[in-house]
């Protein structure tokens, strides 16, 4: 330990010391998914309260999505009771039971956490099993502490990783234990991380870049966005080992305008890590300087492609460059340059504190580590969970997600995002890792798993993922840029019962040449969710191909980016 | 110093074969303002999409004299920030209504009925696909993804969200909204 590092953890036990020091603490939950059931109104009424023995206190969310909004009471005695389902009304009235009364108020709580059990009719919080199957490496903060708060952060294990890589550890240490770990990207191409920092490392250029890619535009994941809101600390220190491994200096995170909750989490935490001398010149007194800027983008699906991202911060439109020259070569503005996901990086820290050999027990031999899902749709219990590599498809919607919210069965998930693929009944024995899951033909890709029971028509579904892709392909290769509309539009004929014989083999070869045809994934990968659906529901397709089914209600779409002349 | 963006030989001027002197007594306040809103962007890195969203930021819509201003800022042609402001899909041209409904299409809140919430959002509004309303109160946008999606189907005034949503909330939201 350094002497400024100790310093800085003085600090925040005397910070966390005053915020605890015999008092209730009011754990509220808050986030992008807290805010949208109305946890803001429930922080802001109970932080106008002021009590001498009551700290409120804003938190990212714990994942439990579907219990929010979520208020955690900690007593004086460390005891946490966790109340669901709270609204402005009965978070006041919580209040003032904490404020007369020694004993717990029991209407509203779904469970609690104790050294010792308590007999208060709940379970414990680590007996739930959606809780007791997550192993939580990147998301071990979650619901705990402020984000962007350096000292919480710092408190609870924060930035011990860059105390140890500065002054124990030489790059080339970091970049190989980042190999030896077996870290492979969670943006989607399962790309080994540590070869991927040893592109860029030996390179002698005087500006290199590390950029953090946080544009996540898949819908039904929200994983990055997550992290960034709840635990930004956790990027900020993974980006900074990043920028140490390869001897780079400078570093941008990427995400688009509009997520006002996660751009002012990340924005708090780099500025508390520059007042802290954890970022800027001399990081904790060492030889080592960094930078870190967030960049914003405007509304593009494609700007989270690697090339179209570095077109995006130097202010351009964001569509795909040629490869090769590869970004490790030449990237932003033409410098050398390393691009990684959040959740890549957000696990840097923790396999830097505790060694590479810690996070390869977890998970399977070739995926390692866990895996953060975000589930939604017809689904028990909706959220965001981290689960080791390895556990089967059925265990995490059945275990974790607690079944099918309606009367029918599960019949299948949409996974890895709207170019990722179809699953079926079939397939939910399949394990959650890289390679199995491409092998089953879905992609675990960002995380997100979409949960659809019986009553889903799987062509309203697939037409539903190639409308979105449709609507954000940039338009720089045609084939993608006419090929989805095309798709597009003999979807729509196939779900109003007017589609044409052949309409199967037309689909499939617009795919084939968006396939060969195009720059990036998306146009690349376009044609997935429609193969992947043949793989498991090829009945049901040729019924409607046949016109057996009852058309269904035209969609409604945006028409902004259509080609005009295909109407 | 800015990072250096676009083509090497510069033109300023107005090459949009838009008509940008304009005639409005507020053209030089409105000018003023642009400029303040694209000097006064808090960050290192400077460019044409950083400006745009600066200005987007302050005005909800991008004016013609901003086009010209930040083509002027960043050292490139007013064609070059046309062709930026064009791509992205949140930029817009004219002002938008009071408040902007943001109503979610994505796979979670589709499978979720989010088509029918829509159909009758543009029911209460008297909208048809996306648009301002008639009185200009509220703008209706399509969302491919808000990031809510454990609390699907969503919609969002203003980024301000509203999750689970069904018939009987959509009417409160539509309704405040154009009391508002």
């Amino acid at each position: 330990m350094t002497d400024n590092y100790k310093k800085l953890q003085k600090k925040s036990q005397d910070y966390i010391n005053n915020l605890y020091n015999n008092k209730i603490v009011i754990k509220v939950q808050t986030g992008t998914s807290g805010q949208a059931v109305g946890a803001d109104e429930i922080l802001k009424s109970l932080s106008l309260k002021s009590n001498n023995n009551i700290n409120v206190l804003e938190v990212g969310s714990m994942g439990l999505m579907y219990l929010e909004p979520i208020i955690v009471v900690i007593l004086p005695s460390k005891d946490k009771i966790f109340y669901a389902h709270v609204d402005e009304y009965i978070a006041n009235k919580i209040y003032k039971h904490y404020e007369t009364n020694e004993s717990i108020y029991k209407e509203n709580a779904f469970a609690y956490d104790s050294t010792n059990t308590l007999d208060i009719g709940l379970p414990k919080i680590s007996d739930l099993p959606q809780i007791s199957k997550q192993l939580r490496i990147a998301t071990r903060n979650f619901g705990e502490i402020t984000p962007g708060d350096i000292f919480q952060y710092v408190n609870s294990g924060g930035y011990q990783a860059i105390n140890k890589a500065l002054f124990e550890m030489t790059p080339e240490n970091v970049v190989d234990e980042v190999k030896n770990s077996g870290l492979r990207g969670r943006g989607g191409a399962a790309f080994p991380t540590g070869l991927k920092w040893s592109f860029l490392a030996p390179s002698k250029a005087p500006v290199k870049y590390v950029l953090c890619n946080c544009e996540e535009g898949d819908p039904g994941a929200y994983n990055d966005k997550g992290i960034l809101e709840t635990d930004p600390h956790t990027l900020v220190e993974g980006l900074i080992l990043n920028g140490y491994a390869t001897n780079s200096n400078k570093s941008y995170v990427f995400i688009r305008q509009g997520h006002d909750i996660p751009i002012r989490a990340i924005e708090r935490a780099i500025k508390e890590a520059y007042d802290n001398g954890l970022l800027g010149e001399n990081i904790l007194g060492s030889k080592f300087s960094f930078d870190m800027e967030v960049s914003l983008t405007g509304d593009s699906y494609v700007a989270g492609e690697e090339t179209a991202l570095m077109e995006a911060i130097e202010g351009k439109r964001s569509t795909p460059r040629f490869k090769p020259p590869f970004p490790a070569a030449s990237g932003l503005w033409k410098k050398p340059t390393n691009i990684n996901n959040v959740k890549t990086i957000s696990y840097v820290p923790e396999i830097i504190k505790n060694g590479s050999d810690w996070f390869k027990s977890t998970g399977t031999e070739k995926s390692t580590g866990t895996a953060i899902v975000c589930l939604s749709g017809h689904i028990n219990r909706p959220g965001m969970y981290e689960i080791p590599m390895g556990m089967t498809i059925e265990d995490v919607l059945e275990d974790i997600g607690g079944g099918s919210s309606s009367s029918t069965e599960i019949k299948m998930l949409q996974t890895g995002g709207p170019l990722g693929g179809v699953l079926g009944k079939e397939g939910f024995a399949t394990k959650i890792d890289f390679d199995e899951m491409a092998k089953s033909g879905a992609i675990l890709g960002s995380g997100g798993i979409i949960v659809c029971d019986g009553s889903v028509s799987v062509v309203d579904l697939i037409r539903n993922l190639v409308a979105f892709n449709q609507f954000e392909s940039c338009g720089k290769c045609f084939p993608c840029r006419l090929g989805n509309t095309h798709m597009y539009d003999v979807l729509d004929r196939l779900c109003n019962s007017a589609s044409k014989p052949n309409d199967l083999e037309l689909l499939e070869r617009i795919g084939k040449s968006m396939k060969i045809g195009s720059l990036c994934g998306h146009g690349q990968l376009g044609y997935n969710p429609i193969s992947s659906s043949l793989k498991y529901f090829e009945n049901e397709i040729s019924d409607s191909i046949n016109n057996k089914l009852e058309p269904l209600e035209k969609m409604l779409i945006p028409t902004r980016t259509r080609p005009s002349n295909l109407e | 110093m800015l990072p250096k963006i676009g083509v090497d030989k510069i033109r300023i001027g107005n090459t949009s074969g838009v008509d940008l002197s304009d005639n409005n007594i507020d053209s030089d306040s409105l000018r003023l303002k642009i400029t303040e809103s694209i000097s006064n962007q808090k960050r290192n890195t400077v460019t044409v999409l950083s400006s745009l969203l600066a200005v987007q930021d302050s005005f909800h819509y991008i004016p013609d004299v901003a086009i010209e201003e930040i083509a002027k800022t960043c050292k490139v042609t007013i064609n070059d920030v046309w062709s930026v402001a064009s791509f992205y899909t949140n930029f817009r041209f004219t002002p938008p209504g009071d408040k902007t409904l943001d109503v979610c299409w994505g796979p979670s809140c589709h499978i979720n009925g989010a088509q029918k919430l829509i159909t009758q959002a543009h029911k209460l509004l008297d909208i048809d696909g996306e648009g301002e309303s008639e009185d200009n109160k509220v703008t209706l946008r399509y969302s491919t993804c808000l990031g809510a999606c454990a609390q699907s189907p969503v919609f969002a005034i203003d980024h301000k969200m509203f999750g689970r949503l069904n018939e009987g909330k959509v009417n409160t939201i539509v309704e405040t909204l154009k009391k508002e």
